[in-house]
């Protein structure tokens, strides 16, 4: 297909990048291209201007602290799968990112354009929401944080302004006893998450300290399970109670949320969600034991 | 090399210029001064066209021209309908290039853009304004049929394009008054969306000062194309040189000549500049065609010790806005007259009403009829096996044709060529190890898992001929096949050859038939085909024909070589024709081997024409005609094992095991090939493939993102096995191979996930069996329970 | 607007000056003439534009020309040396891993990306890691069969 035309600039650095912004009303921020580029291409978006940030180096990169993980928002898909950093402290991240599109897609699309696309079929919103994530968005104040329920609006809609740019998403790294994992029903043709569920589990001594569920794929936003992690927490973890759990998933699904389409509707998503919160939980919790 | 090549696996000949991007596909031609046409489709479903402003478009940067359907009229003819269907009642409505007054499906065109580069065209096609009055759409075929349907050409009543029935054998609404056991069902053969990996394009390049065109297209029949072009486009046959370059896939979607290909063809020659119209994905879904959509309401009469006595149906079939090329044919001829299968049925009756719908024009997709032939006759076979409490491998034991060489009448009035379908069962019930695979779903049930097996026993009809049958059943067209065949002086050959190959490999096994007749490498011979100016007549590359037919052409060419040859050779050996022999290549006196002339020997003596027997003439070539005295008829039994996951519904492929018989096979190797990929598509019907409209007529898997495809990581090695059971009427015994999996295995998978799900209860699911269909039939069983 | 840009496709740098718009497999294609890589689909599903950047596989149709100024560039038309063909396209060849061959170049890259990746795999991991090129012909399985024999793998790959 074949785009509308647009101008392009590329920026050398974030604060660049905010000036280009500034200047060229109508503009867009194009990272790895992997959201943007095929709405160009179908003509469902026609911005004057592209402000290309995919060379700024200090956007690239995972590195930690030893308490808190910063992955820039230019880094790949590929490489936060192959990440062994994040694969022993944040594994749901790596698995979900491992598990977008296809190789040619994960080398080049980013973490930064993925989330500020805010697809609710996307796998990364509902991973990151479950970790816990800050989101780092500059502007013209500054840097500010953004914690996952208030960076995802709703449908494609996030907190990064008109003149902001999001430079990365910061996680806690998961602690002793403490494991996630995402699972994943996904669209036969798109690859996308018909339902894609993320778990963090902290277990001590076979019991359930911590459970974040969070579900994305049926629902416009990431949507935190609260049944099910109440059920879990200060229970001994068994195959029967993670299914039990896993059950009451429905608890916090609001019917007039649920997105449905052609292949599979609103109430098999959410009758059936919980066979996916059973297998993202049961593979956090054999990581966390 | 010698005569051995021929049935042996080699490599192909297209293979080196393919895997280094050196192939050139029309899109990849490219001529001085080329414009690019992109065409503006409807976005409606059915509407009336109340007015179209092209101004801004024309005056917009790069933009050499844009026409509507006023700029057409009386220039370009309605793309036309080449199968009359005989006795049918066929109607068959105007399909205007560029639409006059009226849309009737998404993807319709309204005009075209003609401009300096592709991106300059696209941009004008949102400056064209027009006015659309919507009008009601209908897009289900039965729906259509139904009193108080939006109508969809006024002079056509109730959107029957045609109504068509075949009846054979005893009487049928005795067998079914008479009979102990009667079983029904309702099928949806869901719509399909080709999916060639290259979408279609076409290259029209017109010369005013002799008015010749030519035209490379994306097609699977070039001569077609030129035959068709000629009577729409105003270019005689003689001016017109169609190429069809490199092809890639076709699997039905590129026989018709599109509407598409004949504005192209009308730019270039109103310009007087070569126009180039490739198409993109998105434009592929709505405006290429589609396949299958039938509603078949089918019921199988038997005795309760399982003996068939009697099949009937009604089917309704979807045929979208307009009748494309070809059409008609498939959901009647290339559909009825199979569905006694593999089975002994004393009578048989089905009516076929093909309904305009407003959708995308459907045509033949790989099987072509016969697929959805198959399912009726496999599913039913099932259903019976089912109700009397036998397994599904005697039922078909009770009633299958016992093996035969020379000929089986069916009651539909066909006759089979050879077959020995319980040895195909056989076999496959030995390598698939069948009983074992029972005892194991059975433990598996014990614990709660939900293993299925599917079988599906069939027969096709395929390299189609004879011409006299095709005059008798309406196409438009001869079905034999011709091959001309050189020798050059240094004993290397052109074949030219008038199928038009286009993925299958017929340059390599062309090559080996040469090979095989006449002792020559493989390597040798250079297979030429696709271009009008440079092959001599052919009916196309469909239906699993080019090398029943055309390799049959071929080998008759090579035979007739052969006969000069052995003259030229008795001449300068001195020896009395009767008296020579042949054997791999070597002409030799009886008794003498070892003074012998080689086939190349000769091929330097007929080029250079010193020393020629008496009246025969010089060169070493032959034009070989074929028209085939019948059909062949393929054959296999296939199993499918899946499991099932009751709480999600989600299907799973865990074995896949083939037996099919093309009679001998002349690349086994590629045989496999067409046998994997066939199987796949038939797979991708069963679990994951659907074309879907909204009640408005919105196509709403119009892309690659909606539209599931079969892919790599959902597939198991496929186990594929054969028997050979020649063609009592071929020249090579060859029968085709192109389309068997197809028709085989959506029936395989569906019976298996029937059967995986026979502890619910449950009935019957649509097509494609998606988890969430199969998880509703579980929650449905489980409430009526 | 028109941008300058200067990107090296199998060895030889080219300068250009593109519209922003203009996707890479646009430029390879239609700036270029190197034909080899395809457009298969719109909707960057179908792999047939892949392509190596940088050595890594990335889909050419999901790239604008400008974005790749600078870079270095391999195509299936740069895959093969003078010494002849790249392994993987001698085992599509011997193992009939393509028919029709109009998604086997972006298959060939794909599967020099999976063998970068994972130098032994096992037929699970082909089959994954060919998840985003589609063929329509061949069911894949000997495109499968052609990734383990370029491998070197035997029959069933790696355990």
């Amino acid at each position: 297909m074949f785009a509308p035309e647009f101008d392009y600039y590329r920026a050398g650095s974030v604060a660049e990048a905010r000036e280009l912004l500034d200047a060229h009303p109508d503009s867009t921020v194009l990272a790895g291209g992997h959201s943007l580029i095929p709405i160009l291409k179908l003509r469902l978006a026609a911005p004057a201007a592209l402000i290309d940030i995919g060379r700024i180096d200090a956007l690239r990169g995972i590195a930690s602290d030893g308490s808190t993980i910063r992955i820039g928002a230019l880094t790949t898909h590929a490489e936060i799968a192959a990440s062994d950093l994040l694969k022993g402290k944040a594994a749901a991240l790596p698995e979900a990112a491992g598990q977008i599109g296809d190789p040619a897609v994960r080398n080049r699309g980013t973490i930064g354009g993925n989330v500020a696309h805010a697809d609710p079929a996307s796998d990364l919103p509902a991973v990151l929401a479950c970790l816990g994530a800050a989101f780092v968005i500059e502007g013209a104040d500054g840097e500010r944080r953004v914690s996952a329920p208030d960076f995802f609006q709703g449908l494609m809609t996030t907190a990064v302004g008109e003149d902001e740019i999001l430079t990365g998403v910061e996680l806690s790294e998961a602690g002793d006893g403490e494991a996630s994992a995402y699972s994943k029903f996904a669209h036969p043709a798109s690859r996308y998450a018909v339902i894609g569920t993320a778990a963090k589990v902290g277990l001590s001594d076979g019991v359930c300290t911590s459970a974040r569920v969070v579900v994305g794929g049926l629902v416009p936003a990431p949507v935190r399970a609260g049944a099910v992690e109440q059920a879990l927490v200060g229970q001994a973890v068994t195959t029967e109670l993670i299914a039990e759990a896993s059950r009451k998933v429905g608890d916090s699904l609001d019917d007039d949320d649920l997105l449905g389409d052609v292949y599979a509707s609103a109430g098999y998503r959410k009758a059936s969600a919980h066979a996916w919160v059973r297998g993202a939980l049961s593979a956090a919790v054999a990581r966390a034991g | 090399m010698s005569a051995s090549t021929f049935g042996s696996g080699i490599r192909r000949r297209e293979d080196p210029r393919l895997i280094t991007g050196s192939a050139s596909y029309t899109d990849d031609i490219v001529l001085p001064g080329m414009l690019h046409a992109a065409m503006l489709r409807s976005p409606y479903a059915h509407a009336r066209i109340e007015s179209i402003d092209t101004a801004a478009a024309a005056a917009a940067s790069g933009v050499v021209a844009v026409y509507t359907g006023t700029d057409t009229e009386g220039e370009i003819a309605p793309a036309p309908c080449a199968w009359l269907l005989p006795d049918s009642g066929l109607k068959i409505a105007d399909y205007h290039c560029i639409a006059k007054d009226t849309v009737r499906y998404v993807g319709d065109i309204v005009a075209v853009v003609v401009a300096e580069s592709r991106y300059e065209a696209y941009d004008a096609l949102d400056l064209i304004e027009v006015d659309y009055d919507p009008l009601d759409a209908v897009v289900e075929p039965k729906q259509s049929a139904a009193e108080g349907a939006p109508q969809l050409h006024d002079e056509i009543e109730g959107n029957q394009a045609f109504h068509w029935t075949v009846t054979g054998g005893g009487d049928i609404g005795e067998a079914f008054e008479n009979a102990d056991v009667v079983v029904k069902e309702t099928i949806v053969q869901q719509r399909l969306i080709p999916n060639a990996m290259e979408t279609r394009a076409a290259l029209a390049s017109y010369t005013p000062a002799t008015g010749e065109l030519t035209l490379w297209n994306t097609t699977q029949n070039p001569h077609i194309v030129r035959f068709l072009c000629s009577l729409v486009a105003g270019v005689p046959e003689d001016r017109l040189r169609v190429i069809a370059p490199e092809v890639g896939g076709g699997f039905g979607s590129k026989i018709a000549v599109y509407p598409a290909d004949f504005v192209t063809v009308f730019c270039s020659k109103k310009l007087g500049a070569p126009v180039k119209w490739a198409e993109t994905r998105s434009e592929n879904y709505q405006a290429t065609t589609h396949g299958r959509d039938h509603v078949q309401e089918i019921e199988l009469a038997a005795t309760k010790d399982g003996k068939i006595v009697g099949l009937r149906a009604t089917v309704w079939a979807g045929m979208g806005a307009y009748l494309s090329t070809a059409a008609p044919g498939i959901p009647t001829i290339l559909h009825g007259l199979m569905l006694s299968g593999v089975y002994d049925i004393p009578a048989i009756h089905e009516d076929v009403y093909g309904l305009y719908t407003n959708t995308t024009p459907v045509e033949a997709y790989r099987g072509a009829g016969r697929p959805e032939a198959t399912f009726m006759v496999e599913r039913l076979v099932d259903l019976l096996a089912a109700e009397i409490g036998l397994d599904p491998v005697e039922v078909r034991r009770r009633n299958f044709i016992p093996k035969f060489d020379d000929g089986h009448d069916v009651v539909t009035g066909l006759t089979y060529d050879s077959g020995n379908y319980d040895g195909a069962l056989a076999k496959l019930l030995d390598k698939a190890g069948y009983d074992q695979l029972r005892a194991e779903q059975a433990a598996a049930r014990e614990q709660g898992r939900h293993i299925g097996l599917g079988l599906s026993t069939y027969v096709e009809i395929c390299g189609l001929g004879p011409s006299q049958v095709a005059g008798a059943i309406g196409f438009q067209g001869g079905l034999w096949e011709s091959a001309i065949l050189r020798f050059h002086p240094s004993g290397k050959v052109h074949v030219m050859i008038g199928a038009s190959p286009h993925g299958q490999g017929e340059e390599t096994t062309f090559a080996q038939i040469v090979a095989g007749e006449l002792g020559v490498s493989p390597d040798d011979v250079k297979v030429i085909h696709g271009d009008t100016d440079n092959t001599p007549m052919g009916w196309g590359t469909y239906g699993s024909r080019t090398t029943a037919v055309g390799g049959a052409a071929l080998a008759l060419a090579a035979r007739k070589i052969r006969d000069k040859a052995k003259v030229i050779a008795a001449h300068l050996l001195e020896a009395a024709v009767e008296d020579m022999e042949y054997d791999d290549g070597k002409f030799f006196v009886k008794g003498s081997p070892d003074s012998s002339k080689t086939i190349q020997d000769i091929a330097l003596m007929a080029n250079v024409a010193w020393n020629m027997p008496e009246g025969v003439e010089a060169g070493l070539e032959a034009t070989s005609f074929y028209d085939p005295p019948n059909f062949v008829f393929p054959y296999g039994a296939h199993l499918a094992v899946v499991e099932i996951d009751p709480e999600t519904g989600h299907v799973t492929l865990v074995r896949y095991v083939a037996v099919d018989d093309c009679g001998p096979q002349i690349n086994p190797v590629i045989v496999e090939g067409q046998v994997h990929g066939g199987i796949v598509q038939g797979i991708g019907q069963a679990l994951w493939e659907e074309g879907v409209y909204d009640e408005d007529g919105q196509l709403l898997t119009g892309t690659m993102l909606d539209y599931a495809l079969p892919r790599a990581d959902r597939l198991p090695n496929i186990e594929v096995h054969s028997t050979v059971t020649p063609s009592p009427h071929h020249p090579l015994g060859v029968k085709g191979i192109g389309e068997a999996g197809t028709i085989a295995s959506t029936a395989a998978v569906y019976n298996a996930v029937i059967d995986a799900l026979q502890p619910f209860g449950v009935e019957g699911v649509n097509m494609p069996l998606t988890p969430e269909r199969v998880w509703r039939s579980i929650q449905e069983a489980q409430g009526r329970n | 607007m028109k941008i300058p840009v200067s990107i090296t496709i199998n060895g030889r740098q080219y300068d250009r000056d593109v519209e922003p718009r203009l996707l890479l497999v646009h430029f390879i294609r239609d700036v270029l003439g190197l034909t080899g890589t395809k457009v298969g689909c719109d909707t960057s599903q179908c792999g047939s534009c892949t392509i190596l950047l940088e050595g890594v596989s990335a889909k050419s149709c999901t790239c604008l020309a400008v974005q790749a100024d600078g870079a270095s560039i391999t195509t299936i038309e740069g895959l093969a040396s003078h010494d002849g063909l790249h392994p993987l396209q001698e085992s599509f060849w011997n193992k009939h891993g393509l028919q029709c061959g109009f998604c086997t170049p972006g298959m060939i890259l794909a599967s020099h990306e999976l063998l970068r990746c994972n130098p032994n795999p096992s037929d699970a991991e082909i089959r994954h890691g060919l998840e985003g090129n589609l063929c329509r012909c061949t069911g894949y399985q000997n495109i499968v069969r052609a990734v383990r024999d370029a491998a070197g793998a035997a029959e069933g790959g790696a355990q």
